[in-house]
């Protein structure tokens, strides 16, 4: 992002946790508040990003374990004649889904509770520093009127 | 023509109903068979979430010709039988060729692709996160799934439309009004609950607050200002009832079935309560009260929403696995196929009961047997055969299967002038009765 932006900036997807990256603006005249905002903000993308590309690594990972067994005890090999990967059928995979998501179910509450707060959370600042940037804003203008 | 027609639907993400899609496309004048089935291929290669559902007030379901997205690393063969994973741009290229195999769509398809592909390697670069007030009407529109806001709506319609009670255009133009606003402000509840996750399925991972399109308190703003007015719209000025069911519909789905999604697989049944009330909030909207035929046309409704969603889902276990979401296509097959097929079944018994409930006449259920049938039909062969294919079909009927009934149901309405006639015979022979009672 360019350096006289006085914006965040979003990012593409990243590749491992499918999350876009935000880079973050400080102001330099950054109240208490905003800090705190911009902080939770931060720490929330840390945990987010953290969280999906070590689950994402892990599901492309077993899925390939998964693939290698089935292929395996099936007496087949990862690529066929043409060289093209082989791949097991819908029905075959769908014990690799099952398994998969009952065994990463708490994981999931876990992270769903953490996210549900952090989201909150964020939110709430967002609103109060909308709020308190508004009465500023009011402030001035009366001021200005004033004058 | 073709690629024009994609130009258009870029940006636009949900199309709630197969039929809805047709009617605006019957206006590019694109409709021919090839092009149908370059439409059917591309609805079902763009998997939704499977909060997508048609689903009053709920995520889209019914959302067909998602964008296309990214093919990814693991390239998809042709030749692979196991479902087609979120496919991404440009998908057209092997998708189409393969299912095609039309030269002419393969061309406007590659072009579509060329398009689409300009529009994701913008999509690639880093955006200033600053509202853009141009674009808001479209981050709006696509925040509030209003493709599937206006399925939410029609379907209240048809419910106002089937009460046995002379037609209001007034009370009929507030309660639509007030249920879309409910459901804009639903959906976007929704998705600032589930930016994570959207953001890791294909299907919705281009939406606003996933893109940084818009903030979460903003989204959240605007949820408010279109759930409060729509409530206090339909509290107010058409009746109480109403209110409390657009309400509670919000609730329902906000707090109960999109939490629940990712805890146990009774969502899907939660989900199809939020989308029966629609046509219930639209008969009490037209009579001021509960009665049995707003229960039937909600069980309908309900009823309808298993062999959709169920179908719907069915492609999509891969997404759904590693999303977290406790489908039932994911966790209990056997069950999720079961219960497909005995909605189906219950819609045929569902549209016999029309008729005794004095809703329509005896013509109903005799007209809606084959479409009930026919979706029966692919209900039992999706509980058979378990495939890609039969899923597919499944969920094809019911997009159209679900209009068509409506519209069946209303031209076999029970015409008030019947029932006047039938009511004053009644009465003036209690009243003769009682002049000859009394001396």
């Amino acid at each position: 992002p360019p350096a006289h932006s006085r914006n965040d900036w979003i990012g593409p997807p990243d590749k491992h946790s499918n999350l876009r990256p935000v880079v973050f603006y400080v102001p330099p005249e950054e109240s208490p508040l905003e800090r705190r905002l911009r902080e939770a903000r931060q720490e929330a993308q840390a945990c987010d990003q953290h969280f999906w590309a070590r689950h994402n690594r892990a599901f492309s990972q077993e899925k390939e374990e998964f693939i290698y067994s089935r292929l395996k005890a099936k007496g087949l090999e990862m690529r066929d004649e043409t060289g093209q990967k082989a791949t097991l059928t819908a029905e075959e995979m769908a014990d690799f889904y099952k398994d998969f998501l009952s065994k990463n179910f708490r994981k999931h509450m876990q992270y769903n509770r953490d996210w549900y707060k952090r989201n909150f959370t964020i939110t709430f600042l967002m609103g109060q520093v909308a709020l308190v940037r508004a009465l500023k804003w009011l402030r001035w203008k009366k001021k200005n009127v004033g004058n | 023509g073709l690629f024009f027609w994609h130009l258009k639907n870029t940006g636009i993400r949900q199309i709630p109903c197969h039929f809805v899609h047709l009617c605006r496309v019957a206006n590019h004048r694109l409709i021919t068979f090839q092009y149908f089935n370059f439409l059917k291929r591309m609805y079902v290669t763009q998997y939704k979430d499977l909060s997508q559902r048609v689903k009053p007030k709920s995520d889209s379901v019914a959302s067909p010709f998602r964008e296309l997205q990214q093919l990814d690393q693991e390239k998809k063969v042709i030749h692979k039988i196991s479902p087609i994973s979120p496919v991404h741009q440009p998908l057209p290229e092997i998708t189409i060729r393969n299912e095609l195999g039309e030269v002419k769509s393969v061309s406007a398809a590659e072009d579509s692709v060329t398009l689409v592909r300009a529009e994701s390697k913008e999509d690639r670069q880093w955006r200033e996160m600053k509202l853009q007030l141009d674009d808001l009407p479209g981050i709006l529109a696509r925040l509030s799934k209003i493709k599937l806001t206006a399925l939410v709506v029609s379907t209240a319609s048809a419910g106002f439309a089937m009460a046995p009670v002379p037609f209001d255009l007034t009370c009929f133009l507030l309660a639509s009004l007030g249920t879309g606003l409910a459901s804009c402000a639903a959906n976007s509840i929704n998705q600032f609950f589930e930016v994570p996750f959207d953001s890791n399925m294909n299907r919705t991972k281009n939406r606003p607050l996933v893109r940084g399109q818009i903030s979460p308190l903003l989204a959240v703003c605007f949820a408010a200002s279109c759930g409060v007015p729509g409530i206090a719209l339909l509290a107010l000025a058409v009746n109480p009832l109403t209110g409390a069911l657009g309400a509670f519909n919000i609730f329902l789905y906000t707090c109960c079935y999109t939490p629940m999604k990712r805890m146990s697989i009774a969502n899907t049944w939660v989900g199809a309560v939020v989308g029966a009330i629609p046509p219930v909030m639209g008969w009490t909207a037209a009579t001021g009260s509960l009665d049995a035929g707003a229960l039937l046309l909600g069980g309908i409704l309900y009823s309808w929403q298993f062999p959709h969603f169920n179908a719907l889902s069915w492609g999509l276990r891969e997404d759904y696995s590693r999303g977290g979401y406790c489908m039932m296509s994911v966790t209990h097959p056997g069950l999720c196929r079961r219960v497909a097929l005995r909605h189906c079944l219950a819609l045929i018994g569902l549209s016999t009961a029309a008729p005794l409930l004095d809703i329509t006449t005896w013509t109903f259920p005799v007209i809606s047997l084959p479409i009930n049938l026919y979706i029966s039909y692919l209900g039992f062969r999706f509980y058979r055969d378990a495939d890609r294919s039969s899923s597919r079909k499944l969920f094809f009927c019911s997009l159209w299967h679900l209009p068509l009934l409506l519209l069946v149901m209303f031209t076999c309405k029970k015409s008030l002038l019947e029932k006047e006639d039938k009511g004053d015979l009644l009465g003036e022979g209690h009243g003769r009765a009682m002049e000859m009672r009394l001396p």
